[in-house]
């Protein structure tokens, strides 16, 4: 099953991609392209990064194994749509001129934390793969709860470039919410509990 | 200022249009020439007509809206509000008056004629377009009624009717719009109402049947869909101060050294340009400092932003 699955999500992650880069290439974007290119890679940043989050409680109430399996896979693309989203900014937006870049970083707090939330998301990229997980051994897990950091600062960021109270982002918050809320070890308990009866 | 006069009896095509205002450019001549509808004449310009910048595609204008009382995105008052119904429609003019009176458009298109303005026009958002508006000086509507000694600020409010628009049935912001200025600011020759663009009638996307436009300051201090127009003592609350004072002052003017929270007002993106062009530099009013730094001589517009 997972031979024919991982594949498959695979290239449907890539779905988003390929829908923005045929946007650009054919002059796609409407009024405000590079606002279109940030928005799309941004958006889909953040719900790679709360789907890979998604995995570990999914395994726990579902009891199937499998979701782990997705769990790196997700996380990477988070990680790509994240550095597209930055390339954008940083390329198309400010075309590399790194004066109002840095101002930026430095003066506002939504481009702050997204920068330190990408920032967070490079050692978890780098420690993606098997031969680290031995190496690292018990560290690994630890530099991977990184991951929580990263959801909510990408929450955060989000939150804080919007112009009002908007419904977007508190749904994304009240999905980070839940999911960082089915790792309490309390919680955990419950499922457990149901099981054994 | 040279004066050209166009005279045409109808309303001209928008291809035609460009046409014609390229070929204005080409031979030199200045820009910013009314062209006639029923309602619209040519006239004499007080203002910096824009030569350097091409004028936004009539689609962007008209598609890509900040209008919250149809939703919140940018692409929502093109769509919700097609059916929305704008005659018949009153403005009352009242408050600190001597004589306050409610006209119907109708009645304002007939009294006041309107004339085209080409304006640059800079949202708060970091983006900017250059719009053909058909529109009159605010003055000349203001002058209708004697306001008292005690009026200060003219406060303009959008119409509430959340049947209709759906946005206000969302606590997005303290509906109906509010919007203020200054007497002064009011009063100035570049603040317009404005009853069309390019050349056609006021879609309602933009604001029917008619709005205002200050275009030294940021949009959303050019309130859409008024209805009402008051004289005050005191400084309005503008919806958006009460939104967020901190990021949204009663003056907006655009500045480039005043930078928003979250966002540079340094640079701006032009709409409808390419994704590979790059932003251009924000100017001190809009670039209508020779008209109206004067208006706030001796202010420190670091404090009153």
């Amino acid at each position: 099953m997972i031979r024919i699955f991982k594949p498959t999500i695979f290239v449907l992650c890539l779905i988003p991609f390929i829908i923005i880069a045929y946007q650009i290439l054919f002059n796609q974007l409407g009024a405000e392209p590079v606002k279109q290119v940030t928005h799309h890679t941004g958006e889909w940043t953040l719900r790679f990064i709360l789907l890979s989050l998604a995995m570990t409680p999914l395994k726990n109430i579902t009891k199937i194994l499998a979701w782990i399996k997705y769990r790196r896979m997700l996380g990477l693309f988070a990680f790509f749509y994240g550095t597209l989203h930055l390339l954008t900014y940083i390329g198309f937006d400010y075309q590399f001129n790194f004066d109002p870049i840095i101002d930026d970083v430095l003066n506002k707090k939504f481009i702050f934390i997204g920068f330190a939330a990408w920032l967070l998301m490079l050692p978890l990229a780098i420690t993606s793969n098997q031969k680290m997980v031995l190496i690292l051994k018990q560290n690994w897990k630890k530099i991977h709860r990184l991951s929580y950091l990263i959801g909510i600062f990408a929450v955060l960021h989000f939150i804080w470039l919007s112009k009002t109270i908007f419904f977007e982002p508190l749904i994304y918050l009240i999905i980070l919410i839940t999911l960082l809320t089915l790792r309490l070890d309390f919680i955990k308990f419950l499922f457990k509990k149901k099981s054994v009866t | 200022m040279k004066l050209n006069k166009f005279k045409s009896s109808e309303i001209t095509p928008e291809n035609f249009y460009i046409n014609r205002r390229k070929f204005l450019k080409k031979m030199g001549i200045v820009t910013g020439t009314a062209f006639a509808s029923q309602h619209i004449i040519t006239s004499a310009l007080s203002y910096t007509p824009e030569t350097e910048r091409k004028i936004t595609p009539y689609k962007f204008a008209t598609t890509y809206n900040n209008y919250y009382e149809f939703g919140t995105s940018k692409s929502d008052p093109h769509k919700n509000s097609k059916d929305f119904i704008t005659k018949p429609w009153d403005i009352k003019i009242d408050g600190e008056v001597e004589n306050e009176i409610t006209l119907s458009v109708e009645e304002i298109k007939n009294m006041i004629p309107s004339e085209e303005r080409i304006y640059r026009f800079r949202c708060v958002e970091g983006w900017s377009m250059v719009v053909p508006w058909l529109g009159f000086p605010l003055n000349k509507l203001l002058n209708k009624v004697k306001p008292t000694s005690k009026a200060k600020f003219v406060k303009f409010t959008s119409v509430y009717d959340p049947d209709q628009m759906k946005g206000q049935r969302f606590p997005v912001l303290n509906w109906p719009y509010k919007e203020g200025l200054r007497i002064d600011e009011a009063m100035h020759p570049l603040t317009i109402m404005v009853t069309g663009l390019y050349g056609k009638e006021l879609p309602n996307q933009n604001g029917a049947p008619l709005r205002l436009i200050v275009p030294w300051k940021y949009g959303f201090k050019s309130a859409k869909a008024i209805v009402n127009i008051k004289f005050v003592k005191k400084m309005p609350i503008s919806s958006w101060m009460n939104a967020s004072p901190n990021e949204y002052g009663f003056y907006s003017n655009v500045n480039p050294n005043v930078s928003h929270p979250r966002w540079s007002q340094a640079t701006e993106r032009v709409i409808g340009e390419n994704i590979y062009s790059p932003r251009i530099k924000t100017v001190m009013f809009n670039g209508y400092g020779d008209e109206v730094a004067g208006l706030y001589d001796g202010m420190d517009l670091r404090k009153n932003f």
